[in-house]
């Protein structure tokens, strides 16, 4: 079997306002638009992909949060509706996904020689969370292409941003050992935005984009500063900063999909492609493409 | 005094005691618990069961579930294994629209939600299956706002006393959280389950001895250090006992009584009941501010530059309040807010009846429906005319009647508005739905400013 590998890594957020943007036919809800930087930052991802071939998209979202352990979804298609608790008035989506079953169990398995606590979902009533579906649906809205989901463990709240980033670390590996081990061709997704201080209120027309902007002026600096070290091939000094970063930009890496994404890359040290900036209800999000394919052996 | 509040009850979040309470006699044991207060509520005269879930996080201030019949089948996130929750409530929905305009009447961001396959959160969805299995009893479920403060959950308590007493209902109040909410990280057997750390247990059986003893306002002023001593820091903190508290008046003489005490995969679950009949002890120990209407962080969609020292000052600075003028011709009600001087609410003169300028003002808590027009500081605040006029009408109708008379017989009106230009058209549309309909004469004035932070007075002749 040739030997797999991890052909892009890639930081996409998962604001359920992108897809109610966009009017896909699975989403109730409709639009006028907004947040076009973003949408079209995903457009840029979307075709940079498309260049790339691959087979598997593995997600790790933020909005399927497990305290005890790492989950992955562990059937092989899943199909409902996502209704987004905090958004319901923009985000009501009708899914129907695939998920490569034996490359889920694969990294598990490995997870699990490493010391982390993991376990297969396997109740077919379970409902894919929001954020899975978002990210899935803006790198590729057919969902042509299998996914692996992986939860979200919640150490850096038991623990410390710290704590959080050995398991993230520990289960980056694993992802990518397991992907090597696959054959198969991976891109790899983090389903989180930068800094994460929303508005407390929402505009009568949520899409008015003379509403939007980041929260705080230090909320962009942060931004800014995460962003200049992806587009430097600095990934190492973002793990440094993470605790700092998490802490005071009230980031959406508390989660671990950062850190994680970045330890499947082996933490990059040439630049990354930042295909968009923007807020979303004053958050700040990036989409960005670590292009492995032309920096390592693939 | 508020007497809307039936009882009220603390319960765990977790799954287990709904799906496998065999599995662990702890777990039984706050079944049976959950099945004794399910009992004391089916025995009760509520009319609603009103649900404050700390695993229905929210970010556009308080969200209210107003779909009247969700259905679905919900799986826990982390306790999948466990199975699946098929659910099917019947929800109060004129409560939660009642309730959501209320919460904007004192200066809250609220809004309702009703969807086809909304995802109902594991904490309602087990306390409302456990505590009414047969939806004999109509429920409304609230979330918990990931940033709001006390003084927000307290006057979202608020509002929801005020539309029970509004609507004349009786309610059962339940708060759907965990006691230390610290989880085993590592999977365990149900026969391990056990309190995190002794430090949680112990801290656990604190918060339970206060509540045994009905001490529920110590509990909410001690809820900033519950957080830090035993809570992971997850997006919602002890919350839920701020809001549990101003539902009960923020009572520390309550009757309290923990039905079980148990751990849920290391975290503390527990069931108790809180009767509102007086233990007969209850001095306050801890005093924080009471909180009429939130003035928190507001238009932050907007672009200047927001003084927080300002937004946080009280709205309802202004002169002091008095008992009314009592009088043989005088007519007072505490149905109606108390002056702001030393005169009466009305006054008889023949077959005449005069009153006193009413303005928005409510009785006994003196919040002003439709927000205060300026802070404490003067600055202007941004504010509903319709609210407020609809609430000046409803103290008219309220002194009226204390005086053997009716919206019918009122002669003459002359209105005080303190900005023509914004207002008139609002306050017009309300006067023509309320007592425009009964055809007195009216004039209507421009003044510069009225005694409190109100933008509209009347001033009422009326037979008797």
């Amino acid at each position: 079997m040739a030997k797999g590998s991890i052909v892009a890594g890639c930081l996409a957020p998962h604001p359920p306002h992108l897809v109610y943007a966009e009017n896909p036919p699975q989403n109730e809800p409709n639009s006028e638009g907004g947040w076009e930087q973003l949408r079209w930052g995903y457009e840029r991802l979307r075709d940079s992909l498309a260049k790339i071939d691959h087979d598997v998209l593995v997600i790790l979202s933020p909005h399927w949060q497990t305290y005890v352990g790492t989950h992955f979804l562990g059937l092989s298609h899943f199909e409902g509706l996502s209704v987004d608790p905090i958004f319901p008035n923009l985000f009501r989506y009708s899914y129907d996904i695939n998920i490569d079953v034996e490359l889920s169990k694969a990294i598990h398995d490995k997870a699990a020689d490493a010391g982390l606590a993991v376990k297969m979902m396997n109740n077919p009533d379970f409902r894919v969370d929001y954020g899975t579906i978002t990210t899935g649906h803006m790198v590729n809205p057919a969902f042509d292409k299998p996914l692996v989901v992986i939860s979200s463990n919640r150490s850096r709240h038991y623990y410390s941003v710290e704590v959080m980033q050995e398991m993230m670390m520990e289960l980056g590996r694993a992802t990518r050992d397991a992907i090597l081990e696959s054959g198969k061709k991976a891109v790899v997704l983090a389903s989180n935005s930068l800094s994460h201080r929303h508005f407390t209120t929402e505009s009568d027309v949520p899409e008015d984009m003379s509403r939007e902007h980041i929260a705080s002026h230090a909320m962009h600096l942060w931004d800014m500063r995460i962003i200049d070290y992806m587009r430097t091939g600095q990934a190492q000094r973002i793990i440094d900063e993470m605790p700092e970063f998490t802490e005071q930009a009230i980031a959406e890496s508390d989660g671990g999909g950062l850190t994680w994404l970045l330890s499947t890359l082996t933490v990059p040290d040439y630049p990354a492609i930042l295909h968009g900036y923007g807020t979303i209800i004053g958050t700040g999000n990036a989409i960005v493409e670590w292009p492995c394919y032309a920096h390592e052996e693939v | 005094m508020n007497d809307s509040i039936l009882a009220s009850y603390v319960v765990p979040v977790h799954p287990h005691p709904l799906l496998v309470p065999e599995q662990n006699e702890g777990w039984q044991r706050l079944r049976d618990a959950f099945d004794e207060a399910r009992d004391q509520i089916a025995a009760s005269d509520a009319d609603v069961i009103i649900v404050y879930s700390t695993t229905w996080p929210s970010i556009i201030g308080h969200q209210i579930q107003a779909d009247p019949n969700p259905t679905w089948t919900l799986v826990d996130q982390d306790f999948h294994d466990l199975g699946s929750m098929d659910y099917s409530f019947r929800i109060d929905v004129e409560f939660a629209e009642a309730w959501n305009k209320a919460n904007h009447s004192r200066g809250l961001q609220s809004r309702t939600v009703a969807y086809n396959g909304f995802p109902i959160d594991v904490g309602s969805v087990v306390a409302l299956k456990l505590l009414n299995p047969d939806n004999r009893i109509p429920a409304v479920i609230v979330s918990s706002n990931v940033y709001a403060n006390r003084a927000e959950t307290t006057v979202l308590a608020k509002a929801c006393l005020d539309v029970l007493g509004k609507m004349g209902k009786k309610a059962v109040a339940v708060t759907a959280m965990s006691m230390s909410n610290r989880m085993f990280t590592e999977f365990i057997e149900a026969s391990d389950d056990k309190i995190h750390s002794l430090k949680d247990d112990e801290w656990n059986r604190k918060v339970l001895e206060f509540l045994e003893e009905g001490r529920l306002e110590d509990v909410a002023q001690l809820s900033r250090t519950i957080h830090q001593q035993i809570r992971v820091q997850k997006v919602v903190t002890f919350k839920p006992m701020w809001w549990l508290s101003a539902m009960n008046n923020n009572r520390n003489d309550l009757t309290g009584k923990v039905l079980a005490y148990e751990a849920l995969y290391g975290a503390g679950g527990a069931v108790v009941h809180l009767d509102p009949t007086s233990n007969g002890k209850g001095d306050k120990e801890y005093d924080e501010d009471d909180v009429e209407t939130y003035q928190g962080e507001r238009n932050v969609l907007d672009s200047e530059e927001t003084d927080t020292s300002v937004a946080e000052a009280s709205p309802n600075t202004g002169p002091a309040l008095w008992n009314p003028a009592e009088g043989e011709d005088a007519v007072n009600t505490e149905s109606a807010p108390k002056p702001v001087g030393l005169y009466p609410h009305a006054r008889r003169v023949g077959d005449l009846l005069y009153l006193s300028g009413v303005g928005p003002r409510q009785p006994g808590t003196n919040a002003i429906p439709g927000g205060p027009i300026r802070d404490g500081n003067g600055s202007p605040l941004e504010y509903d005319i319709k609210e407020q006029t609809r609430a000046v009408v409803e103290n008219i109708a309220r002194i009226l009647e204390e005086a053997g008379s009716s919206m019918e017989k009122v002669v003459d009106v002359t209105s005080f508005l303190v900005d023509m230009d914004r207002d008139f058209a609002g306050y017009n549309e309300v006067w023509a739905e309320t007592l425009g309909h009964y055809g007195p004469t009216r004039t209507t004035l421009a003044i510069r400013a009225l005694p409190t932070p109100i933008a509209v007075e009347m001033k009422v002749i009326a037979k008797i």
